[in-house]
């Protein structure tokens, strides 16, 4: 198979899902009101000052972020899972990593984009600097795929589990830390007047990181949940 | 002659030869663990600096030290079986995992009874504390998706793809943890004092090889335990005298 077929495959993938989200508007918008509510909540439960929200700001975005991407993660194979269609792509004679990769795009530009582009407004709520919000989008963009990514191994594995939708954060959490630190880490760093290069790059490495080798383990995933 | 390498990688014959090793790992956990208790609680002097609270460390590194390592080994053993298709391999990180997930939270309970008198809080947000705690997550995430799969089979495969990723992702947690610690306030808990007296590092090695004799028994009746679980319907199982009876 030659190059220009795989990524035609991939695309072919991605619209078919994003397709199938225009569909049922009303799933991406529940996360992305999720997101916003948590959010909103925080100045309630811990009171208006705004030194204290300045600071927590960070913090408070990447776990509601962390925490509604959680929420979605149950959709990504289910629907295909319950009608047969996951069947028909692992019997496929293409690459199974490459149509899970564009399983794992698909669902972070309905979960995880959508995210980045709210992101900003709620940190205007919380008073955060024109410069920390540039940041934050720029960490966001960074580390929601990976979210995706380790979320799309859980979501696999827990495929037609009872129970699967709590057990899947139980199993994703502890591995998204490093993504929470250096997102976080980042925000704070520039708010302190440091340099974010390292935040950032570790960052991507991450992604990289994740982007070689999840699709690849999710399709191994799907193959065990699957027999 | 030639030997027969996998004879034991059945859980059946495995199952008589785990039984006959059982007293032999029991027996010297048990001595083992009064000796290092004696030593580390008369034998052992009183720390310069930390008086007697310091005696903590006789259970606390132990145990902090065989959560790690129990770890990697369920981990070695989940992929040995994923990859060759052993049974007995799957069954066996099956049954460290609870052992694993008890010294992850012992380390913990005792470090924060330890570092109460010592540092005047139960918790604090050491990159060790968290990373040890991010430990017990990822063991207690292994256990539920086990324990929730019905099919042993998918229950041992998917457990042991998601004790890979965990081993992967340990070093990365650790050193995230360790950076993030680090970036907010210098280390300011050290073991300052100078090389151990020789008394504690005796009792500290005693108590170690106890707790490691303790985890393979342990492990050992609890397979057993498990092989009798799942070859309920064979064979052999009915012809054993404990189940005869």
């Amino acid at each position: 198979m030659n190059q220009r077929s795989l990524f035609g495959l991939l695309g072919l993938v991605i619209r078919r899902d994003l397709l199938l989200a225009m569909r049922r508007r009303a799933d991406v918008l529940t996360t992305l009101i999720f997101f916003v509510m948590v959010v909103s909540l925080f100045p309630l439960g811990v009171g208006p000052e705004l030194d204290m929200l300045r600071k927590m700001a960070p913090g408070v975005v990447w776990v509601a972020a962390l925490l509604a991407s959680m929420l979605s993660l149950g959709r990504m194979f289910s629907a295909d899972y319950l009608d047969g269609t996951l069947e028909q792509m692992l019997l496929a004679p293409q690459s199974l990593s490459m149509l899970v990769l564009g399983k794992i795009l698909a669902h972070w530009m309905l979960s995880g984009l959508p995210l980045v582009l709210m992101a900003p407004v709620l940190g205007l709520q919380f008073d955060m600097s024109p410069q920390a919000l540039w940041v934050l989008i720029l960490v966001l963009l960074l580390g929601t795929p990976i979210l995706s990514m380790i979320g799309a191994i859980g979501a696999a594995l827990t495929l037609g589990l009872r129970g699967g939708g709590v057990l899947v954060s139980l199993l994703v959490l502890p591995l998204c830390i490093p993504v929470l630190i250096f997102g976080t880490g980042a925000v704070e760093a520039v708010s302190t007047g440091m340099t974010i290069v390292p935040h950032v790059a570790l960052l991507g490495a991450l992604l990289l990181l994740a982007l070689a080798f999840t699709p690849w383990v999710t399709a191994q995933a799907l193959r065990i949940s699957m027999e | 002659m030639a030997i027969n390498w996998f004879k034991y990688a059945a859980p059946a014959t495995f199952y008589g030869l785990a039984g006959k090793m059982v007293p032999w790992f029991a027996v010297p956990a048990a001595i083992l663990f009064v000796v290092g208790m004696y030593i580390g609680f008369f034998v052992a002097p009183a720390d310069a600096v930390q008086s007697e609270a310091y005696r903590i460390i006789f259970i606390h590194v132990p145990a902090s030290i065989l959560s790690m390592f129990i770890y990697l080994i369920m981990a070695g053993y989940a992929a040995f079986g994923l990859i060759f298709n052993t049974r007995l391999s799957s069954m066996m990180a099956t049954a460290l995992a609870p052992t694993g997930a008890l010294f992850a939270f012992i380390s913990l309970w005792t470090g924060a009874l330890w570092g109460k008198p010592m540092w005047g809080a139960w918790w604090v947000w050491d990159a060790r504390l968290t990373s040890e705690l991010i430990l017990l997550f990822l063991y207690l995430g292994f256990i539920a998706l086990q324990s929730s799969i019905d099919d042993s089979r998918r229950a041992d495969r998917a457990g042991a793809l998601l004790a890979i990723v965990g081993s992967v992702n340990v070093p990365i947690i650790y050193f995230s943890v360790k950076w993030w610690n680090t970036l907010h306030q210098g280390s300011t808990i050290k073991f300052t004092g100078t090389s151990m007296h020789i008394a504690m590092q005796q009792a500290m090695f005693v108590m170690l090889v106890a707790c490691w004799l303790y985890v393979i028994a342990v492990t050992l009746v609890r397979v057993r335990s498990i092989i009798l679980e799942r070859e309920r319907n064979a064979q052999w199982v009915s012809e054993l005298n404990e189940v005869k009876l």
